[in-house]
């Protein structure tokens, strides 16, 4: 049987993996992109420790699903945000959206 | 088992390696579809038949295509302009490293990190017990119910925001 410790491990690497893609990537789209990465490792961690600790508690499964809708709110308002700043500004590079630094 | 897990694990530390480097934006969302699709192997593995047909149907079904017609909508053309990481990249690896690095110290000093599986009880039905959790009074339906609410409410402030007043 796999042990849970390869679950934290792959976890851990995918959330790093994202979060690398959140601060290193320029375009805005793509910085979503990382967050859902990172999204999906919590999500693995969520559903191992429900498989491994206590399957008959549904707490996991079911916190992961609110995970899920919450991921789903993020990007369309995330991704309704970027359309709109396309829109108004001809860029979706994070480093050129500094109208409101000083 | 292990087996399968492996080749799940190398294709999703690929395809998310391939997501964050990628320059171009419509092959990081395809890329991105791939490692999605390695997650929901994973929750079929961990006995969660449920969420891996949610995750299926919502996160590739939707959201990976949804960013696929945001690429669509706001690029001028199919190549990023410019590199497509910013000039601290090597702090962000660092700092990803770093992170890594203090997750799996952490976790190894925690001693439940080598547990095996626990044991299913005989005739035990993950979807219908999620169900009852997510509709039984005494369990989740209130944080369902506000789930529920949270989707109405980005639904309306997406189209709010995206919408095109000329």
């Amino acid at each position: 049987m796999i042990p849970l410790s390869w679950y934290l491990i792959l976890s851990a690497a995918l959330f790093s993996i994202g979060l690398f893609g959140v601060m290193a990537r320029r375009n805005a789209i793509a910085i979503l992109l990382g967050v859902e990465l990172m999204l999906n490792a919590v999500n693995i961690n969520l559903v191992a420790f429900w498989r491994y600790l206590d399957p008959v508690q549904m707490t996991g499964q079911v916190f992961a699903i609110i995970v899920f809708a919450v991921a789903a709110a993020e990007v369309a308002v995330g991704l309704a945000l970027v359309i709109s700043v396309y829109r108004n500004r001809k860029t979706v590079v994070a480093d050129e959206l500094d109208m409101m630094k000083w | 088992m292990a087996i399968l897990f492996l080749i799940t694990a190398v294709v999703i530390l690929a395809s998310a390696m391939m997501v964050v480097t990628s320059r171009n934006l419509v092959h990081a969302a395809l890329w991105l579809v791939s490692a999605l699709f390695g997650v929901a192997v994973l929750y079929a593995l961990l006995n969660a038949g449920f969420l891996a047909v949610v995750q299926v149907v919502i996160y590739i079904g939707a959201i990976a295509i949804l960013f696929i017609f945001a690429v669509m909508l706001t690029r001028r053309e199919m190549r990023e302009t410019g590199p497509g990481l910013n000039k601290n990249w090597w702090v962000s690896a660092l700092v990803s490293l770093l992170v890594f690095g203090g997750l799996a110290f952490l976790l190894s000093n925690w001693s439940g990190f080598s547990q095996t599986s626990a044991e299913l009880p005989s005739g035990f039905d993950a979807v219908s017990a999620l169900g009852d959790a997510l509709i039984s009074p005494d369990a989740f339906v209130l944080p369902f119910e506000v789930a529920s609410v949270l989707l109405v409410t980005a639904l309306v402030g997406a189209v709010y925001i995206a919408f095109n007043r000329k």
